[in-house]
């Protein structure tokens, strides 16, 4: 009996031992063999999203390309733990945020990459360039409210009226990116004294978009600070009697700004020419309607059309900010630490 | 005291006995490794500002370190209040469907944290289905359940499953000789309990216990979704938003400094006392409790957690699957990361446990400064988020270890690092039931002391092996941040499936690869539940029956003397 469980101990040594040579060997071989026709991605933008636009890319040219998803964040983490040993050739973010955490380690993009796209949703130095336009909304329930009922601006929010009404997911970097507009836009003072009304007004708070927009439907808040993407996947999923819809605040204020999601170069890839391809193949009008109808973002090449659903992008009142101004997320940070909106 | 004094004394064990050299090599290597995210930890913070200085000294700080402090005393007290008495009623009672509930009362383990948080929403928020239903009956509004309330919820029911597994594993070892004797002399069988059962657990509870105490220390996922802010949020916000990865790395130390806190608690409650049997004789398997007309009562007092922690949530993402494949969602390929997901959680499984036996045997048999320091080393790793965990190892992988980088074995390293504190404290409490004198015999039989470990000690641990790796393999099978960070590019598992539908909001698909994950997950542990008993029952009869196991006479403890 004794033999035959040191017996099962040496067997199970064993098969561990096959396994880990099998899987080194396993590993080792492709990669070195085809290394200059493939391309690396770090993308925290999801695999359900960009996994059909990188197969139509492969087919396309013939080439491999290996993408690694992840949040936006963790992955910008990642990139500047790796430093110039990151296998990465491409950085595709959610937003200007995580791009700004990496710029130092990427590369200027040529200018007919750049000027593709408006020049609101590009860095100003050249070193990331927008792929999808998402807008600031405020998400709300339709059983309780027309939207006649909302205020003209973003602003009136931080009214006494809408005390207990509102929620937000205040670790969002949307939102801290929109709020960082306001400081751009409004000030310090005045974006503080608009953060101390919604606080005041003790907003709900979830953890992320999702969660805003299910609460926004479900009735649990009235009002909701969202991205307006969110609400069309509910749509799809649930129907049309989803009982949330988004506001476009009619006046030009920050609460309307319109954020992008990214896209970078890796100053260290050793494959620039075929990752300078997959972006403009993102860039390009097939690229953009893809991220139009798949998505329900706004499509930033002009020959590509947004869902039917969605206002036209020129039509959204939205103030003049450039995007790559709205870097100093860490002031937003403080600030809301200051107002007692992060702990 | 010169220096080699105290090493020396380090070394020393309490009763004198020298560990084999391999065992302690190895079980350095062993806490070495574990210690890795520390070391990462340390470095990174080496560069920082005095930033970190305003946030952990902040007036709201104390507050979000109360708000922890509460939710993991809260938590870790519910988990045991649970999990001790389904231990011992689907081990030794006569509760019916005490198979099917002993391993379905596992399995909320394998429910990844927003799964769970999100089904709790869905089902208990104010708006929720129960409020629905009871409004019904005249309920106007239950209590709310975002804050300490949701969070405990949605934490013990992730969590209480530790707890059960280790006594279970305890309570199957037991020697029911013990029990029987306490009857005999007239102890009720409550009395019995309080006084013989109860105290023979001890190591079991504190070990699940702390495994507990240490997944609410760093889970985020079910906590943030119930807006419950704990500390570990504070760091999240770091990753997510401003990307400061020197300020996260402080704050991560202080949130070793408090894992180190619940490490010496925890080690005052271990006693000196011996939980293995003195003297000769047979463990058979204890003829089990009648619960007479309790028996139903029993098995609804099971059955709660199993509905709210399991059903409610496998229905839930049935409820997603069907209504997104009503409304044309279509669903990707799973085969491949289902795959993945098992191949790799059973490496991990099979390496986290090979690596907990040196530790643990040292830290059980050869007591010593040392040997504490290594076992206690090991369960850092469970008390920080994966992402710091992850960040650590890539930091690792690219400065120290450039062939693992980006090979599974790094993934493996990890989840080993994260997740070895599950299969020690199985493994601790298990050793802790076996007689030292059994090995001391084999020794004076002849046999060396690596081939006494191998023959002897390895064999007697089988069961608490099994469970611990069980463990392993179900928190392996549901890990995500450092999946997503260390898997290499383009490797997909179910969790990473999981996390890439739901964070997109495409929910008929988060469902199908959770169901898969459940299935997936739920057929090894069934199969571990249910082989562990059979498997446990015959060898403890032919291990102790002395005319098989000792064949030239057992030395009892005066002999040994």
């Amino acid at each position: 009996m004794f033999r035959r469980s040191a017996k099962f101990w040496r067997v199970l040594v064993g098969v561990a031992f096959v396994l880990v040579t099998a899987t080194a060997v396993a590993a080792c071989s492709p990669e070195s063999s085809s290394e200059s026709k493939q391309l690396v991605v770090y993308s925290g933008r999801s695999e359900s999203l960009i996994g059909p636009l990188v197969e139509d890319f492969e087919k396309l040219t013939g080439s491999s390309v290996r993408v690694s998803y992840g949040g936006t964040g963790p992955l910008a983490a990642t990139l500047l733990e790796e430093g110039k040993n990151s296998p990465a050739d491409i950085f595709f973010a959610q937003d200007p945020g995580g791009l700004g955490a990496v710029d130092s380690m990427l590369d200027q993009l040529p200018s007919d990459v750049l000027e593709s796209v408006p020049d609101w949703a590009r860095d100003p130095e050249g070193r990331w360039v927008g792929t999808s336009g998402r807008a600031r909304v405020v998400v709300y329930n339709t059983d309780m409210l027309n939207e006649a009922d909302l205020p003209d601006s973003i602003e009136d929010f931080a009214n006494p009226e809408w005390k207990g009404r509102i929620g937000w997911p205040p670790t969002n970097g949307s939102l801290h990116a929109m709020i960082t507009a306001m400081r751009r836009e409004w000030g310090e003072n005045r974006t503080r004294t608009w953060l101390e009304g919604i606080v005041a007004n003790e907003p709900k708070t979830y953890e992320n978009n999702t969660a805003t927009v299910a609460a926004a439907a479900a009735g649990e808040i009235e009002v909701g600070f969202v991205n307006h993407y969110y609400l069309h996947r509910f749509i799809a999923e649930e129907g049309e009697s989803f009982s949330a819809r988004n506001y476009y605040t009619r006046s030009a204020d920050p609460g309307s700004v319109i954020l992008v999601a990214g896209i970078g170069l890796l100053k260290e890839s050793n494959n620039k020419d075929l990752a300078i391809q997959f972006i403009k193949f993102l860039l390009s009008s097939s690229g953009q309607q893809y991220f139009a109808s798949q998505t329900y973002e706004f499509p930033l090449n002009e020959n590509a059309k947004a869902d039917s659903l969605l206002p036209n992008l020129v039509d959204i009142t939205k103030p003049a900010i450039d995007l790559g101004d709205l870097s100093d997320l860490e002031g937003t940070q403080d600030l809301l630490r200051e107002v007692g909106a992060l702990p | 005291m010169t220096v080699s004094n105290v090493i020396s004394a380090g070394w020393r064990t309490t009763d004198g006995k020298r560990p084999p050299i391999f065992l302690v090599a190895s079980a350095a290597v062993v806490a070495m490794a574990a210690l890795v995210p520390v070391v990462y930890l340390v470095v990174r913070s080496a560069s920082a500002g005095s930033d970190w200085i305003d946030i952990v000294f902040r007036g709201s700080t104390a507050a979000v370190f109360g708000r922890t402090f509460l939710l993991i005393a809260v938590v870790t007290v519910l988990s045991v209040a649970i999990a001790v008495p389904i231990a011992w009623l689907t081990v030794k009672s006569n509760m019916p469907l005490r198979r099917i509930l002993s391993v379905a009362s596992v399995l909320p383990l394998v429910i990844p944290s927003f799964v769970m948080a999100t089904t709790v929403i869905e089902m208990y928020s104010p708006k929720g289905l129960v409020q629905g239903w009871l409004s019904g009956v005249g309920v106007e509004r239950l209590p709310d359940i975002y804050g300490l309330r949701g969070a405990t919820l949605v934490l013990v029911l992730l969590t209480y499953p530790y707890v059960q597994l280790t006594v279970r594993g305890s309570l199957r070892r037991m020697d029911p000789a013990l029990e029987e004797a306490a009857r005999a002399l007239g102890y009720g069988p409550i009395q019995t309990f309080k006084t013989v059962t109860l105290p023979m657990l001890r190591p079991a509870i504190a070990a699940g216990s702390l495994l507990v105490a240490l997944y609410t220390l760093s889970d985020f996922g079910g906590v943030a979704l119930l807006r419950y802010h704990t500390f570990t949020a504070t760091i999240m916000i770091q990753y997510q938003s401003s990307i400061d990865r020197t300020l996260a790395a402080v704050l991560s130390l202080v949130l070793v400094v408090i894992a180190v806190l619940l490490l010496t608690g925890e080690g005052f409650t271990r006693g000196r006392g011996a939980y293995h049997r003195s003297t000769v004789g047979v463990a058979r398997a204890g003829r089990s409790v009648d619960l007479g007309r309790w028996r139903w009562a029993a098995a609804v007092f099971v059955g709660i957690p199993v509905l709210v922690g399991l059903i409610i949530p496998v229905g839930v993402l049935v409820h997603w699957l069907v209504r997104g494949l009503i409304n044309d969602q279509q669903l990707l390929p799973l085969l491949v990361p289902a795959r993945n997901s098992l191949y790799v959680s059973l490496l991990a499984a099979i390496v986290t446990v090979l690596a907990a036996l040196p530790v643990a045997i040292l830290a059980v048999r050869f007591r010593s400064g040392l040997s504490r320091f290594f076992e206690r080393s090991t369960y850092i790793g469970f008390g920080l988020p994966g992402v710091v965990v992850a960040l650590s190892l890539v930091f690792f992988g690219i400065n120290v270890a450039r062939p693992l980088y980006q090979s599974i074995w790094l993934l493996v390293f990890a989840y080993g690092v994260l997740f070895l504190p599950a299969s020690i404290g199985s493994l601790r409490s298990s050793l802790l039931q076996v007689n030292p004198r059994i090995e001391e015999a084999a020794q004076g039989l002849g046999r060396s002391q690596w081939n006494v470990i191998f023959s002897v000690t390895v064999p007697l641990v089988m069961p608490g092996a099994l469970a611990g790796a069980a463990m392993v393999f179900l928190l392996a099978m549901k890990e995500l941040p450092a999946t997503l960070i260390l898997s290499p590019i383009g490797y997909r598992t179910l969790s990473t499936s999981i996390w890439s539908a739901a964070s997109e909001a495409y929910f008929a698909r988060t469902a199908a690869a959770a169901l898969l994950l459940v299935i997936a997950a739920g057929v090894p542990t069934a199969y571990l539940t249910l082989r562990g008993s059979g498997y446990h029952s015959d060898r403890v009869s032919e291990v102790s029956n002395p005319d098989n196991a000792f064949p030239f006479g057992v030395p009892d403890s005066e002999m040994a003397r």
